[in-house]
């Protein structure tokens, strides 16, 4: 068999990639194209999806949840419109960067609300009431949903938590003090909750 | 189409810059071209159909978006020497430059099926003409490179 006639031309360098993606992320903004912006931040828990609209920050996932699972959600929830695009993300990468470095308490920044809905969302709207440092139980939570039977809805309403730290379902464990679930996995939550140092 | 659009730049992104670079150049002219074609494709992706050929629908802008970058390099072209590319980082210089030399539609012919992998049919709906003339113009355009580069023996 003949060589390939192209075969000499050399794979494309990763850096030209890199740069032109870059490009394209900035033109795409300028263009009113980049309807859900990404990147990946490295953190003390693992690489963390960040993702934002025009209206701010609307999804966080774990590597152990997929981020290409996640992605392909917001793609059918928001828009497939999807771009990676880290200058986006500049100002979440810095205050995840200092609550890790244990210089913030709390998160400043605007959040897109739209995958919280019905009672979930109602649940997961008074998250960011419980205190750095503190936790509650799901029977409480759900008390102060006005729903206080519905301890295992609150649960599911924890779990899907589309904005984990950021809102902080963390802080939420079972009544016994033991620590339930966790989306990013019971070694997140641990670390989580001894970052803030609780009791 | 309701996948993240991130995906077909990450799957394709590469491929069509070697299309672009083959069509134009290694050169800003290719990397204008790849820009516009991934902007473009943004914008229309939504309305996409599920089962499109992804590929043959890039290669298809690439090559409208190529022809414009070649038109506006015409229009901005001034009648003193051609002044030579630089090479492209580790690139055999003489590859890039024998694509270059080929005819248009040979050259577009041997980029959208050697390097995008098109078949003659997309490759045909991408720059018009039939298959059989698409097919044609790839296969003289592979036997000139051959011819030149000494390949093939």
């Amino acid at each position: 068999m003949t060589p390939h006639p192209l075969g000499p031309l050399p794979a494309v360098e990763a850096g030209t990639l890199d740069v032109l993606r870059d490009r394209l992320a900035r033109a795409a903004a300028d263009a009113g194209l980049a309807d859900v912006a990404y990147a990946v931040v490295d953190s003390p828990v693992g690489p963390l999806l960040v993702a934002a609209t025009e209206a701010g920050l609307v999804r966080v996932a774990f590597e152990a949840q997929g981020h290409d699972a996640a992605l392909e959600d917001l793609a059918r929830a928001v828009s497939p419109r999807v771009i990676r695009a880290p200058a986006r993300l500049d100002e979440v990468r810095r205050e995840l960067d200092q609550y890790f470095a244990g210089r913030r308490r709390q998160f400043d920044l605007p959040l897109d609300r739209r995958l919280s809905r019905g009672f979930r969302g109602r649940v997961q709207a008074l998250l960011p009431a419980i205190p750095f440092g503190r936790t509650c139980s799901y029977g409480e939570l759900a008390a102060l949903a006005g729903s206080p039977r519905a301890v295992r809805a609150v649960g599911s309403a924890c779990a899907t938590n589309p904005l984990p730290i950021v809102v902080p379902c963390h802080r939420v464990r079972r009544s016994d003090g033991s620590l339930g679930g966790y989306a990013g996995g019971l070694d997140a939550k641990r670390a989580l909750l001894a970052l803030e140092g609780g009791p | 189409m309701d996948a993240p659009f991130d995906t077909v730049v990450e799957t394709h992104g590469a491929t069509v810059l070697r299309v672009c670079r083959a069509v134009l150049g290694v050169h800003a002219d290719a990397d204008d071209a790849w820009s516009e074609t991934f902007l473009a494709a943004l914008r229309a992706w939504p309305e996409l159909p599920e089962d499109a050929n992804v590929e043959a629908w890039l290669v298809t802008i690439a090559h409208r978006k190529s022809l414009d970058v070649t038109r506006a390099r015409a229009a901005r072209a001034t009648p003193v020497a051609d002044v030579p590319e630089p090479p492209a980082p580790e690139a055999p210089p003489d590859v890039w430059a024998e694509v270059a030399a080929l005819p248009d539609r040979q050259r577009r012919a041997v980029a959208y099926h050697y390097l995008a992998g098109l078949p003659y049919a997309d490759v045909a709906a991408a720059m018009g003409g039939t298959p059989e003339a698409a097919r044609r113009a790839a296969a003289d355009g592979v036997a000139a490179l051959r011819r030149r580069l000494g390949a093939g023996t």
